[in-house]
């Protein structure tokens, strides 16, 4: 039988002794946001598939804090956008984006939601980067599960990090304005 | 170790009211902190219903048919007496005829209701 080596979560910079640990709130906080994002599925084609078996037990995201998918916007903290965004699509996807509760991230997943991939067409959105801000773009067509776990890890990172006045100084407005939003 | 606990009396309720008070108090300043920590952003179209990213049509608070209270209730109604009727009949030997002729008679009040409703056209969806 063979092992497998757990590796537990790296704990933040602090101050420790006998039964005790001591951190700064905002790497707290990043812990807690990181391991328990909830994410939006925006799936409308084929990367949706892998999305489901990147929920399922062989995969299993959960495993990361994502267990509990939120179909409105409200609860949600990561968008995944998965499959070929129309234009027609684009003002919708703008929406949801724009009612999620902040802190809030958003991942593209696979080429069409990357870059439009293949459907170099009219009617298709040439990325969902022109419409609103990406933190992480999950390259393949469609990827495989773990480059899925793999981008919702790096996103985890992004949000360990982030700090607790990012959301709120000007560089993120004016990174929000960029894309015509309040 | 002893613990000084009155053996009857209003102090036994203590340990209780100790726990409403943590409840309350963990709900409330957990929605405090939520309140004032986490970032926010409010503009009007984060603020609109949110109805999958479509724009919302008309108002939620229109008049609707009086039909569908009407149903919904009667189907409280009935539902009520289908539950009345399960712990009936798990004691139904032990309350034997009068309990049979008891509920027979609660029944029979409903559907003489049923009837009623029906002759008056309640159920009509035209």
């Amino acid at each position: 039988m063979s092992t497998i080596d757990i590796k537990p979560e790296n704990k933040p910079e602090g101050l420790e002794g006998a039964g005790f640990f001591a951190t700064s709130l905002e790497k707290v906080v990043g812990l807690a946001r990181a391991n328990s994002l909830w994410p939006l599925p925006f799936a409308t084609s084929c990367c949706g598939i892998e999305f489901m078996a990147t929920m399922a037990s062989h995969y299993d995201l959960s495993r990361f804090g994502s267990e509990r998918l939120s179909f409105s916007p409200r609860q949600a903290d990561l968008l995944m956008v998965m499959g070929t965004i129309s234009k027609k699509l684009a003002p919708v996807l703008r929406q949801v984006y724009e009612q999620m509760a902040e802190p809030k991230w958003v991942l593209s997943m696979g080429a069409c939601a990357s870059s439009g991939g293949i459907f170099d067409t009219y009617s298709v959105l040439q990325g969902i980067d022109r419409v609103i801000p990406v933190d992480v773009y999950i390259p393949g067509c469609p990827p495989r599960p773990e480059q899925v776990l793999d981008g919702i890890l790096k996103i985890q990172e992004l949000s360990k990090s982030e700090g607790l006045r990012m959301r709120n100084s000007p560089e993120y407005k004016a990174k929000l304005a960029l894309y015509g939003i309040e | 170790m002893t613990f000084l606990i009155a053996e009857n009396g209003v102090q036994t309720y203590l340990p209780i009211l100790f726990m409403f008070i943590a409840a309350m108090g963990f709900i409330v300043t957990s929605m405090l902190a939520t309140h004032y920590l986490g970032p926010k952003r409010k503009s009007k179209i984060k603020d609109e219903a949110f109805e999958c990213g479509i724009e919302s049509q008309g108002n939620a608070r229109t008049p609707f048919s009086i039909k569908y209270f009407l149903v919904a209730i009667l189907f409280v109604l009935f539902d009520v007496e289908v539950i009345f009727m399960y712990p009936w009949a798990v004691n139904f030997k032990n309350l034997g005829v009068l309990g049979l002729i008891e509920m027979f008679m609660f029944m029979g009040f409903l559907v003489l209701g049923l009837l009623y409703i029906i002759k008056k056209g309640a159920l009509k969806w035209e």
